[in-house]
């Protein structure tokens, strides 16, 4: 079996504004941060200028511990981009965040064999930490067991 | 605007490989397509008043300039992407019944030579929004839907085998059909040798890629009795979508209960209010399959069968032409004729309505067209003959 790797890093080019760039500060410190509405207490991800519930602009950013668990997940074994080919297989995937009122991060389950990846399982997350060290991009691994 | 209008024109390029088309240019199959439309129908280009787009459509400054269209008085397009090909002619519909324009076109068209849809999620400028999906390496739809379809299989213990009904079903509609770009038999086998690309989906879930035009002339139901074919009747065409939907594939919060689904049931809802008619009425339904897994999807939103149980809907051989209460794709679809934007699907509906398509099916009167599974706004159409 294979062991998932991390997509092209050239796919990732960061643009921000005003309401997620405090998402990305935070990553840079490997902090993961959570949208919270500071009216209603509504999470939401990504982080937005209102709060689809009460619509208030107020947030209160809430860092999650990073567990969590596979809710989807896809495994890439194809080379769509020719920069696609080294980093194959790599696993793209949808993570509920412990803690995070229900919202998902979409990432990637890394560092594991692909075989063992199913909906479901707990996972804890990983920084890869980029160039320049301006910002972190949150991965997740299985969670090691105790 | 339930039963006011008609399409009575139908025109389309020949339906090329990726590339293809060269050196003709987007505009100009386009123009054809249009130009096909009108003669189709019996009018002549410069009685054309009025454009309904989709997904960003084309720029009606130049098509007049180029066509020779004297006056335009509607030219609108509905905001997304592929969710509005069968709502375009919903806003057709409106425009006609409004009174704002009389002779109106909806036109689909596709060029993918420079770029492939498959990646085109990674030719999109970076936005603060798509910097929290562009990372994890989903790069295109195909690897979007994917997850969807990963969710449906673990909720509702949809298998493989049920994507490869579809793809397969589809394929054998493609056999007969001369336009169709695959033609060669699919076996089971087959399905599961094919590459996987994106697990659960492999090479045969995924539609085609082609370059092609088709464009539609819809006008009042009036002025359609007076022309060279029998009307389409044009009973609902409606686009939308919810907040539990939204920006589906490139949010990914959808609320678990709409995770795995198409994001269509809504608007399913209210075209069939709208047309007045129920699932159980049609005869023949043209389903935007960019993805199989979507199309089953599709079908539990549409309510051909309840929500978790396409897989079982499809295994049971109901979409086949041969045999199924509802055939589907019956032209072999975008993963087995052509992908133009889903505007071959309502090509296949009214050539199924005229009487006149390729694989007939018996008698049709009612005729479903979805738009594609999307962002907001998805689409659904009735036309019936």
């Amino acid at each position: 079996m294979a062991i998932a790797k991390r997509p092209p890093p050239g796919l990732f080019k960061l643009s921000s504004n005003a309401w997620t760039q405090p998402f990305w500060d935070a990553t840079a410190r490997h902090v993961l941060l959570v949208a919270r509405c500071a009216g209603c207490g509504h999470c939401r991800m990504p982080p937005t200028p209102f709060c689809p519930v009460c619509q208030s602009q107020a947030i209160n950013w809430k860092p999650v511990s990073g567990r969590g668990e596979v809710y989807s997940y896809t495994v890439v074994e194809r080379a769509i981009l020719p920069d696609m080919e080294a980093h194959l297989p790599y696993v793209p995937a949808v993570i509920t965040l412990e803690g995070g009122g229900g919202v998902r991060l979409i990432s990637n389950v890394v560092d594991t064999e692909v075989g063992t990846i199913r909906v479901g399982l707990p996972v804890q997350l990983v920084w890869d930490d980029l160039p320049g060290g301006a910002v972190a991009l949150p991965r997740f691994r299985p969670l090691a067991q105790p | 605007m339930r039963d006011r209008t008609a399409i009575v024109g139908l025109g389309a390029t020949p339906y090329y490989r990726r590339g293809a088309s060269a050196p003709q240019t987007l505009e100009e199959l386009v123009g054809k397509s249009i130009l096909g439309a009108v003669d189709d129908a019996g009018l002549h280009v410069r009685e054309i008043d009025g454009f309904a787009y989709f997904a960003g459509g084309f720029d009606t400054s130049m098509l007049i300039e180029t066509l020779g269209i004297p006056e335009i008085r509607f030219t609108a397009t509905l905001t997304g992407t592929g969710g509005g090909s069968a709502g375009a002619i919903g806003l057709a519909a409106a425009a006609i019944v409004s009174g704002q324009a009389e002779v109106v076109v909806c036109v689909g068209a596709n060029q993918q030579g420079a770029q492939r849809y498959g990646s085109i999620t990674a030719a999109y400028p970076a936005t603060p929004e798509n910097a929290f999906f562009s990372a994890s390496g989903l790069v295109g739809p195909g690897h979007m839907f994917a997850l969807l379809a990963r969710r449906h299989m673990h909720l509702y213990g949809t298998t493989r085998d049920d994507f490869a009904e579809v793809a397969m079903s589809t394929r054998a509609n493609a056999v007969t059909n001369p336009n169709a770009t695959l033609r060669r038999p699919m076996t089971r086998e087959d399905y599961f040798n094919a590459p996987m690309l994106a697990d659960p989906h492999c090479l045969f879930d995924f539609c085609l890629e082609n370059d092609g035009a088709v464009a539609v002339i819809v006008t009042s139901l009036e002025r359609a009795r007076d022309l060279r074919h029998k009307p389409v009747r044009v009973l609902a065409g409606n686009h939308g979508g919810g907040q539990d939907w939204g920006r589906s594939i490139y949010w990914m919060n959808m609320p678990d209960a709409s995770f795995a689904s198409s994001g269509h049931a809504a608007v399913a809802k209210r075209l069939f209010a709208a047309a007045d008619v129920q699932p159980e009425d049609i005869d023949t339904a043209q389903i935007y399959d960019h993805f199989t897994s979507q199309v089953i999807m599709q079908l539990e939103d549409y309510g051909f069968c309840e929500k978790g149980e396409g897989g079982a809907f499809v295994r049971s051989g109901a979409i086949r032409l041969k045999g199924g209460s509802l055939p589907v794709n019956t032209d072999g679809g975008q993963l087995s004729c052509a992908y133009v934007w889903g505007m071959t699907h309502v090509r296949e509906a009214v050539e199924q309505l005229r009487g006149t398509a390729v694989n007939q099916v018996p008698g049709a009167q009612l005729a479903l067209v979805t738009g594609g599974p999307s962002i907001v706004p998805v689409s659904g159409l009735i036309l019936a003959n």
